[in-house]
Parts: C-alpha cells; sequence; structure tokens
C-alpha cells in the first residue's frame, strides 16, 4: 500500500508541475488541481498509513488513527477547491479581456509600444 | 488571558463582513467605516505594543483549550511591531485610496482591505504553524481581489501569473508542513520547537527538508531571488495603493523566517547552518537584482516594484546573519523599507494618475509637476538609502552587522556598489519623468493618439448604476498627496527617533533570540485550561 500511494503522489505531482509550466491558463489551472491532489494524499500520509481504524475514541477499541491530518486535509481540500475556483474565473476574465489565454505576459508589459521620439515627433 | 489580543483579527473580520452585508450600495458609508476601522485597528496596535513593551510573551488560547491541541495566538515585542507597522501602513494608504478615487473603480475595495488585514495582522499574531497558512490563504485571497481591482487585460493577466505562482506556493506550504509534522508529530511553533530541541541529529534528514521546504515557502512570499519572478509585473501593474499595501506583503514573508528560524530552528543547531548557507547568497543576488532592475526598467512601476525587491535584498543580508545585533537592523529597515517603498508605490501612482501612462520616455509636463516631483525626489532619497533619511541608517546599521563575518567583503561591497546603480537609476527616472518634460514641446498629435490606460490614471468612472453612489468626483488629489507625505513623515520621525527605535529594535532582537521565554509562556503557566 505504501507503494501505491507513494507511487500515486509521485505521478500526480509530476503531471501538476508539468502542466503549471505550460504557457496556457487552461493547463495551469489542471496543474494546480493535480499539486492539490497530490498534497491531499501526501498529508494523509504525514499520519502513518493504517487501514480500518477510527479516528475518533470508541469504546472496545485500543489502535487509533491519527485524526489530526484529516482535519488538516479537511481545511486543505476546501481552501485548494476555493482557489480552483477562483483561477479559473481569472483565467476566463484574462482570456476574455485579453483575446487569448497565454499565461506569460506580453512585451508590452515591459517596453512602450511606439515612443514619441522614436517615432520622430516632439523634442524641441 | 487578554481578549484584545485576537482583537487585531476579528475587527478586520467583522468590519469587511459588515461593508460588504450592509454597506455594499453606498461608497461614502464604506469609506467612513473602513478607514474608521483601520484607525481603531492602529489603535489597537499600540495599545497591544504598550502591553508587549513589557517584555512578556502574552499568549491567548482560542477556546482556551490547552497549549499543544489548541490554537494559540501569541504577543511579543516583534508582532505587536508588525500588526502597528501593518495598521499605520494601511491608514495612510487608505486615504490615499480614498483621495484618488482609486477605490470606486471596481467592486468591494474596502472589503477586501479589511479581509486583507484581517489575514496579515492574523499570520503576525499565530503561534501555530497551520493557523500561519490559513492566515496566508486569507491575506492571499484577499490580494488577488485587491490585485486585480478596476480590471484591465494587462491587471488580469498578471493577476493569474499571481495566482499561479501563489497556489504552487500554497502547495509547497503544506508539503512543509506535512513533513514537520510527520517528524515532530506537532504544528504548534512553541511545542515543535521544544521537540527539535532534543532530537538527535543523526535523525534530522527529513526536518531538514521540512525547513529547507519551508523557507522556499516564505522566500516565494518575501520575493527572494530566485523566487521572486511573480513579484514585478504584479506590483507594476496592481492599482497604486494596493501595490503600496503589498510592500508589507513580502514582509509577511520576512516576519515567518525571522519567527520560524530563530524559534522553531534557532542557532547552531544543523537546521541553521543550511538555511544560513542558503539565504545569504540569495539575498545578495536579491539586492544585485532588485537594483540593477531600478536601473534598466523603462517603466516607472517597475521600477517601484524592483526597488521593492532590493529592500527585501538588504533586509535578509541582516537577516540571514541570525545574530542579535543583525536581527537589530534587520527591524530597524524592515519599518524604513515597508514605509518608503509604499511611498514609492504612491507617488508614481499620482505620476500615473498626471501623465496617462508610466513609460520613462520624455513627454509634456505634468500638472502639479513641482509637488510631485518634490515627493518623489523625497521617496527616492529613502529608497535608495541615502543620507539623511532613515534608509541611510538602516543600511549603516547592517554594514555593521556583518563587519565581522566571513562574508564580510561580500556583503560590504554588494550594498555598496548596487547602492550606488539605484542611485543612478532613481536620477536618470526623476531627471526624465519630471526635469527634462520641460524640454518637451506638446504635439497636437500626441493628444490624438491616447496610450490605453493601464496602470495609474483615473480611468472613466464605473458605470453609473444603482448599486454604486456616484459620487461627484470625490477625488481628492490633495488628500493623496497629503497621505503619501503622512509617509515620509513617518521616515522622517524614524530618521529622527534613531536612537530610541533602535533601542526598542534590540530589545525586541533579544527578545527573539531568547525562544525559551516564548516556550515558557506557551507551554507552561496553562492554569485554568480546559
Amino acid at each position: 500500500m505504501e507503494l501505491l500511494l507513494s507511487s500515486a503522489i509521485g505521478m500526480l505531482t509530476a503531471a501538476g508541475v508539468y502542466l503549471i509550466l505550460r504557457r496556457r491558463s487552461f493547463a495551469v489551472v489542471l496543474g494546480t488541481t493535480m499539486l492539490s491532489y497530490a498534497i491531499n494524499m501526501f498529508l494523509f500520509a504525514t499520519g502513518r498509513l493504517v487501514v480500518d481504524q477510527p479516528p475518533i475514541i470508541q469504546k472496545g477499541v485500543t489502535s487509533y488513527t491519527d485524526p489530526l491530518p484529516q482535519a488538516l486535509v479537511l481545511t486543505a481540500i476546501v481552501i485548494s477547491f476555493g482557489m480552483t475556483a477562483v483561477t479559473v474565473m481569472m483565467a476566463l476574465g484574462a482570456f476574455l479581456e485579453g483575446g487569448d489565454d497565454r499565461v506569460d505576459m506580453p512585451r508590452s508589459d515591459r517596453e512602450p509600444e511606439v515612443s514619441r521620439i522614436d517615432a520622430g515627433e516632439g523634442r524641441a | 488571558m487578554n481578549h484584545i489580543l485576537i482583537a487585531p483579527v476579528i475587527l478586520p473580520a467583522v468590519m469587511g463582513a459588515l461593508i460588504i452585508l450592509w454597506m455594499r450600495a453606498d461608497l461614502l458609508l464604506q469609506r467612513v467605516f473602513s478607514i474608521a476601522g483601520t484607525a481603531l485597528l492602529l489603535g489597537v496596535a499600540i495599545y497591544l505594543n504598550w502591553l508587549a513593551s513589557s517584555g512578556e510573551v502574552l499568549v491567548y488560547r482560542l477556546g482556551n483549550w490547552a497549549a499543544p491541541f489548541g490554537i494559540v495566538l501569541m504577543l511579543d515585542r516583534l508582532s505587536a511591531l508588525m500588526v502597528a507597522l501593518t495598521a499605520t501602513l494601511a491608514l495612510a494608504v487608505q486615504l490615499y485610496a480614498f483621495g484618488s478615487g482609486w477605490d470606486r473603480k471596481g467592486w468591494h475595495f474596502h472589503a477586501l482591505w479589511q479581509f486583507q488585514m484581517m489575514g496579515v495582522c492574523g499570520a503576525f499574531l499565530t503561534g501555530d504553524a497551520f493557523n500561519l497558512f490559513v492566515f496566508f490563504e486569507v491575506l492571499l485571497i484577499a490580494s488577488y481581489g485587491l490585485m486585480t481591482h478596476g480590471g484591465g487585460p494587462m491587471r488580469l493577466r498578471a493577476g493569474v501569473q499571481y495566482i499561479a505562482y501563489n497556489l504552487a506556493g500554497s502547495t509547497l506550504f503544506l508539503a512543509a508542513l506535512g513533513v514537520l509534522y510527520a517528524v515532530t508529530g506537532t504544528l504548534n511553533m512553541a511545542d515543535m520547537a521544544a521537540r527539535v530541541a532534543v532530537m538527535p541529529a543523526e535523525d534530522t534528514a527529513l526536518l531538514r527538508t521540512g525547513a529547507v521546504l519551508l523557507m522556499l515557502v516564505f522566500a516565494i512570499k518575501a520575493s527572494l531571488v530566485p523566487l521572486h519572478f511573480w513579484l514585478p509585473s504584479t506590483y507594476a501593474n496592481a492599482p497604486g495603493p494596493v501595490a503600496a499595501l503589498f510592500a508589507v506583503m513580502t514582509k509577511v514573508g520576512v516576519y515567518a523566517i525571522i519567527r520560524f528560524y530563530t524559534l522553531v530552528f534557532p542557532q547552531d543547531t544543523v537546521i541553521e547552518r543550511v538555511v544560513m548557507d542558503l539565504l545569504l547568497p540569495a539575498a545578495l543576488f536579491t539586492l544585485a537584482i532588485g537594483q540593477i532592475g531600478v536601473l534598466g526598467t523603462r517603466n516607472l512601476g517597475r521600477l517601484a516594484a524592483f526597488a521593492a525587491v532590493g529592500s527585501v535584498g538588504t533586509l535578509m543580508i541582516a537577516v540571514s546573519q541570525f545574530t542579535p545585533q543583525a536581527t537589530t537592523a534587520a527591524i530597524y529597515y524592515l519599518i524604513h523599507s515597508t514605509l518608503a517603498s509604499a511611498a514609492l508605490f504612491l507617488v508614481v501612482d499620482m505620476v500615473g494618475a498626471r501623465r496617462g501612462d508610466l513609460w520613462l520616455r520624455l513627454d509634456s509636463v505634468m500638472p502639479g509637476n513641482g509637488i510631485v516631483s518634490a515627493l518623489f525626489f523625497g521617496t527616492a532619497i529613502a529608497v535608495v538609502g541615502m543620507p539623511p533619511f532613515s534608509g541611510f541608517i538602516g543600511k549603516l546599521l547592517v554594514l555593521d552587522a556583518t563587519r565581522e563575518t566571513v562574508a564580510a567583503p561580500w556583503i560590504w561591497s554588494t550594498v555598496i556598489v548596487t547602492s550606488l546603480i539605484a542611485i543612478y537609476g532613481m536620477a536618470r527616472a526623476g531627471s526624465l519623468v519630471f526635469w527634462k518634460a520641460y524640454e518637451f514641446q506638446d504635439v497636437p498629435m500626441a493628444a490624438a493618439a491616447p496610450v490605453p490606460p493601464s496602470v495609474g490614471p483615473i480611468p472613466a468612472k464605473l458605470e453609473p448604476d444603482e448599486h454604486i453612489q456616484d459620487l461627484e468626483d470625490a477625488a481628492s488629489p490633495a488628500l493623496a498627496a497629503a497621505s503619501v507625505g503622512l509617509l515620509l513623515a513617518g521616515i522622517v520621525a524614524l530618521t529622527i527617533f534613531a536612537g530610541p527605535v533602535t533601542r526598542f529594535a534590540q530589545d525586541t532582537a533579544e527578545q527573539l533570540h531568547n525562544p525559551s521565554i516564548y516556550l515558557g509562556a506557551v507551554l507552561e503557566d496553562q492554569e485554568g485550561t480546559k
């Protein structure tokens, strides 16, 4: 089971990192989702892997699984779910306003398109 | 247990909710309540500073649960100082947002502002590592909204980058916390510190991994090279007042580094050495790249952003030493650089509002050239760290604190050479924008093809509808200029009262480098808890 879980985490992370490095926002959104899945599983594993044991105290049970990672994962799921929604909305907004869904900044972010001096005007 | 400790978190949360639920339709009410809320927060912060000045570490146990199990908030000198700095900055910048009319160019500016305050103050006060993650998320979510406030294609695109980068950072944060939890079995920072201290050296491989992962997360927030790539485009495209508020966001990362690596992984452990070896070169590169960026950029907004990167570099040089003297210098420079970066962003925004764009090129003389150029001049001097302002004192303190280290030649030469580069960059920008403008004859054709306003200028108002009260041009340029003046006055005060501030910073540094006070306050002395 350890092998299964760790290889699943590894593959999800690899896929997530690859997708995050793409230039289109759709791939980046998918990538962050994959990464957050990988991290959620990883957080589960930090409480040690056990099968068939309750996280909450019950009568007649002597061994338990660690309840804290489950609470952490719940928080992390809520946050990453909300963040994915925000990213999708922002990417959609950028796509609709900017005309394409590329993630990188265009050249006009760093340089003026046509300088008035270069255009041969002004300068007394 | 003093309930005022949680006020910096509760107050903005309640205020933000009130604004969004009751005052959605009334911008005037929003402004009054939001600014009053921030002023109240400043009052609370001053009281907290008075409380913390006794040297005691105050602990607030949420739900009165005992320490490693429940979440704690803690207040020491550093967190009280950071809350006060945040509130001061937020108040001045909020007055600017009001005066410049930025807050009516989109929805929910004031509500998001309050939530941002909540996240930042919470991150400064929390004593629980996972809670720190939650407050980071709160401040990030609010900042996503603020960063894209006002819209526009370029700003939205920069916003997508900012979100993607920070989401990756958040997942990394969770991974780091997971590793640390797996090794230590706790998330309470004091408890973690106690367990790390007794851990045998040969078992620390995973712990070191966790510590370095955590370092990467905080380095992203603090925009240390090579994790700084999100900053220039984000800050240059964010609305002016928002970028000014973000000056404190990089400091959240720096604060977290100071907190974690003095408390949980203190000096002379294996981890500390790993981190120190990584941190100093990163800080030097950050400083160099920031200041070279100041010189190399062709846009005033990016100039301010690169100046912010550079200031983080200087700050991190001091932090990376982890000695009381260097931490003293770091705290002094932290206050200075927050105020100075914020003032620079605001001045740049004033330029943008008057010129229509921020490109460093000749243009006709803008209205109010005198006052704006005077403010730019003062701010630029403060940012690059020339006398007479506090940047100079801060840099001197940093240089003095690193005098006897092995890396001193590297540190000194980098700081001094990059200061020269920054002075040149600022002088070039200032003379192009403010001085040579007089040489430029306005041509009629220039007015015919206005550049689409992506940053800064006061664009057309939102479509007036029944949800937003259409204030008749309430933007008051005088108030905007006055709020920049307020920040500069803060820098002047920091210069004049450098003695008392340094002594305060010294006390703070001593408290930080003696984590047993903190451990005692959180873990022992728990009578009356559930």
